[in-house]
């Protein structure tokens, strides 16, 4: 793998030639992401065609970003009513172990 | 001895413990600030001041906290952090706005006459949008990219809730 991304990279540094991504290198990144992705893990992937993968990327990405702007916004109204200085050493222990 | 210290990473360095160290340390900067600055006299408030305006401050530094903690955790090894980094940088500063743009720009220049036209190319316009840094990969680095930029999204995520639910359990 390594030596395939190596090969890909002097090939990009050679300027003027255009780059042939092959269709071979995105269906293994495609399915790599579809790894990650919740919803369609357990289906096979013949089943899923690639742009379905990248279409429930992007809707997971939006969703992640949702998810941190709503933490946000309770670790904000938290922050003002709450005091932090006894609770950071309970926090560490818990999340770290 | 607890089992669940045999789950821990051998180092201890892990992006999880990275990020959380890091945001911890600037909520707990956050708190320190919200608190030393003076209240309005006219808020009636029981708590420190709650102004709306307030609240959307309050809301945006903590956002961008984590976006910036995450982003160093990862360090500079991935484009995304990079640009992230950068981008957080320009807006503390606001001093370096036209070099970060003529840097973006000769690389956009690059990668659309290197592109190739693929099958999925309207999807991966579409990608680019959500990736930092997106507009200016190619396709397989941009798929990369997104790979590693969920991963740390997710632990973001969990991490943040963990404090979440720590702090209103208390």
């Amino acid at each position: 793998m390594s030596s395939r991304r190596s090969s890909r990279n002097s090939r990009q540094s050679g300027g003027s030639r255009i780059t042939n991504i092959s269709d071979d290198q995105i269906t293994d990144l495609v399915s790599k992401l579809q790894q990650l992705l919740p919803e369609i893990r357990n289906r096979r992937s013949d089943k899923v065609s690639a742009s379905k993968v990248l279409q429930e990327t992007c809707n997971y990405i939006k969703n992640l970003h949702r998810e941190v702007d709503d933490l946000s916004d309770r670790l904000s109204q938290l922050l003002a009513t709450t005091d932090m200085d006894t609770d950071q050493a309970a926090i560490i222990r818990s999340l770290l172990m | 001895m607890n089992p669940q210290l045999l789950s821990l990473s051998p180092n201890n360095s892990s992006l999880k413990s990275r990020f959380t160290l890091g945001f911890l340390r600037a909520l707990k900067r956050l708190n320190m600030q919200t608190s030393s600055s003076p209240s309005p006299p006219q808020t009636v408030s029981s708590s420190s001041s709650s102004s709306p305006r307030e609240m959307c401050r309050r809301y945006l530094r903590i956002r961008i906290a984590a976006d910036a903690s995450m982003a160093s955790a990862v360090g500079s090894r991935r484009a995304w952090s990079r640009t992230l980094l950068l981008k957080i940088r320009n807006r503390q500063f606001r001093s370096c706005n036209s070099s970060a743009r003529r840097i973006s720009m000769k690389k956009k220049c690059s990668g659309r006459k290197m592109k190739k036209k693929l099958k999925c190319d309207k999807e991966i316009n579409e990608l680019r949008k959500f990736v930092p840094g997106g507009e200016a990969m190619d396709a397989c680095s941009l798929l990369d990219e997104a790979a590693h930029y969920i991963k740390c999204l997710n632990t973001q995520v969990k991490v943040m809730t963990r404090i979440a639910d720590i702090y209103s359990a208390t």
